[in-house]
């Protein structure tokens, strides 16, 4: 029982990740009607940004993080400026391959800049945090991952829904023309989608290295794999279903490890969303899209 | 002096001219009609002036000031909003949100003041409430204001549409078939909201429409447009008594 409870404490914080990576995809989905496959590689070098800063400079684990955070909203921007942008009115497919073609320019720039072997991250989280009972014993890093994916959630919530940049974006996903002629910029409210996405990238990184301490060039590409298949799980472009989306995943996993096979648990998992798929082709909680005649 | 002014306007498709030499003058407070036979080049008009297209002939000028190659939003930031022929609201947002999209620009407060929840952002929303909230009373939407814009019956879609554009803050409003798909009642009060803007907000209204019973009741002046170019302009009973009016709406007589 005692080991029931870890396990799927491990599985939301594993799925709580995924959750933070999955809500770059859909909200950059739901407004700029792409899939931004480089988005797993926007983690990994947020990675390697917050690593260097507290291995090589020292700085202290908050401006770490905050600087990690900074430079991946630049990055992600910059991408949306450079390689999306001239793009928009052109084929789903043209962005499409774009976009792979930006996940693999960010590995091999780490590749040359920070070589293929892996680094060790050393955790942003305290030993002494860590939560031991005879019943039980919570890492510290699983605690600081519930509890921030939590905070985040209720933030990015109440920030889509009650402000005004909230509601831009909002309606720029359903409708670019009409918003615009509401007055609505519809390229800054991308920026700003493709800016939120990449900070909470930086975010989910910092967690990532610091419950699983191994960073290389390919790092962000499962785990952005799997977020993706969160986001499509709990219906893409939807907020909430990138969350529920996310930690399910996490739970499917972590739970499919400690008591089925942990080889198998990746095949598990994407085959529960190829079930879900079938049976709900929209994912949990898409939208059914009435085809007008 | 003339609120909207048009000198020329026109815009080519490749080797069709969609719209050629359209001039006109609406006046300030005016109830101005823009009609004529289906794909005449209305809407055109309407993507024309919102800057939708951008013209390839010819200017377009709000209160003096010429707006050619400003993209939509400078130009509903000028003042210059507009409704759609087929509803396009924001579907998936409440009635209130829709309208709260249009005010956006009005709302003054930074993304940090809004994420922080700290400085002008609770008086700045509330304000913001309060606005919108007298723009659905004077559309009557203002019981619905927490439902979704899809569960809205048709006739209040149109009206809503009409809201969120008034929430822009214009000068100018720009209606496209404002009355499509609707009932006589619901035409008949329609009318009278459209009456009621133009004297309450002292707005400007340039509509088009195809419910002449509409046209005639509530339009000061007309402007007929066939094949993309302007056959008859003027008083409202002297347009639509012109014979050439007649004969492009009914055909040649045998």
């Amino acid at each position: 029982m005692s080991s029931f409870l870890s396990y799927v404490l491990s599985g939301i914080s594993l799925g709580s990740i995924y959750a933070l990576i999955a809500l770059g995809y859909t909200m950059v989905y739901g407004i700029a009607k792409m899939l931004n496959f480089a988005h797993g590689d926007v983690i990994m070098i947020g990675g390697y940004i917050v690593y260097t800063a507290l291995s090589t400079y020292h700085f202290p684990v908050w401006i770490s993080i905050i600087s990690g955070m900074l430079s991946c909203i630049i990055i992600g921007v910059v991408i949306e400026k450079v390689a999306y942008k001239p793009l928009r009115n052109t084929s789903p497919l043209t962005v499409l391959i774009t976009a792979i073609g930006v996940s693999y320019l960010l590995q091999n720039i780490a590749l040359l800049i920070f070589g293929s072997a892996a680094k060790s991250f050393t955790s942003v989280v305290p030993k002494e945090w860590t939560i031991k009972t005879s019943f039980v014993t919570i890492s510290g890093e699983t605690i600081v991952t519930i509890v921030v994916t939590v905070i985040i959630m209720i933030a990015l919530t109440l920030f889509v829904n009650k402000t005004k940049t909230g509601k831009a974006m909002r309606a720029v996903s359903e409708d670019k023309g009409a918003a615009q002629l509401m007055g609505i910029n519809v390229n800054k409210t991308i920026s700003i989608t493709f800016a939120i996405g990449s900070g909470l990238a930086a975010v989910a990184a910092v967690l990532l290295c610091s419950t699983y301490p191994l960073l290389s060039p390919y790092t962000g590409a499962m785990p952005g794999i799997k977020a993706f298949t969160a986001a499509v799980f709990g219906g893409i472009g939807s907020i909430p279903g990138a969350m529920i989306g996310g930690i399910v995943l996490g739970l499917i996993e972590c739970l499919s490890k400690a008591y089925i096979s942990s080889q198998l648990s990746d095949a598990i998992v994407f085959a529960v969303l190829i079930i879900i798929l079938l049976v709900k082709p929209t994912g949990l909680l898409g939208k059914k899209i009435n085809e007008k005649v | 002096m003339a609120i909207l002014e048009t000198n020329g306007l026109g815009i080519q498709f490749g080797g069709l001219k969609a719209v050629d030499e359209f001039s006109i003058k609406v006046e300030k407070g005016q109830l101005y009609g823009l009609i004529g036979p289906n794909g005449a080049g209305k809407t055109t008009v309407f993507n024309l002036i919102t800057g939708v297209y951008k013209p390839t002939s010819g200017t377009f000028s709000l209160g003096g000031e010429i707006l050619n190659g400003l993209n939509p939003v400078q130009i509903n930031r000028k003042g210059i909003a507009r409704t759609f022929q087929n509803i396009r609201l924001f579907s998936k947002m409440t009635v209130l949100d829709n309208v709260k999209v249009g005010y956006a620009s009005s709302i003054k407060y930074s993304m940090a003041e809004s994420i922080l929840r700290i400085g002008r952002y609770s008086k700045e929303e509330k304000n913001a409430n309060e606005r919108c909230m007298e723009l659905l009373k004077v559309f009557d939407l203002d019981k619905e204001a927490s439902m979704l814009a899809s569960n809205l019956p048709y006739g209040k879609q149109r009206k809503l549409e009409i809201a969120r554009a008034m929430a822009t803050g214009p000068k100018l409003l720009l209606l496209d078939e404002p009355a499509a798909g609707m009932n006589p009642n619901e035409t008949a009060e329609l009318m009278n909201t459209i009456r009621f803007v133009r004297d309450n907000f002292d707005m400007t209204i340039l509509l088009i429409e195809h419910d002449m019973k509409l046209v005639a009741g509530i339009c000061e002046e007309l402007t007929v447009l066939n094949f993309g170019q302007v056959l008859s302009q003027g008083e409202t009973s002297k347009v639509l008594n012109d014979p050439k009016v007649i004969t492009a709406y009914l055909g040649e007589d045998e």
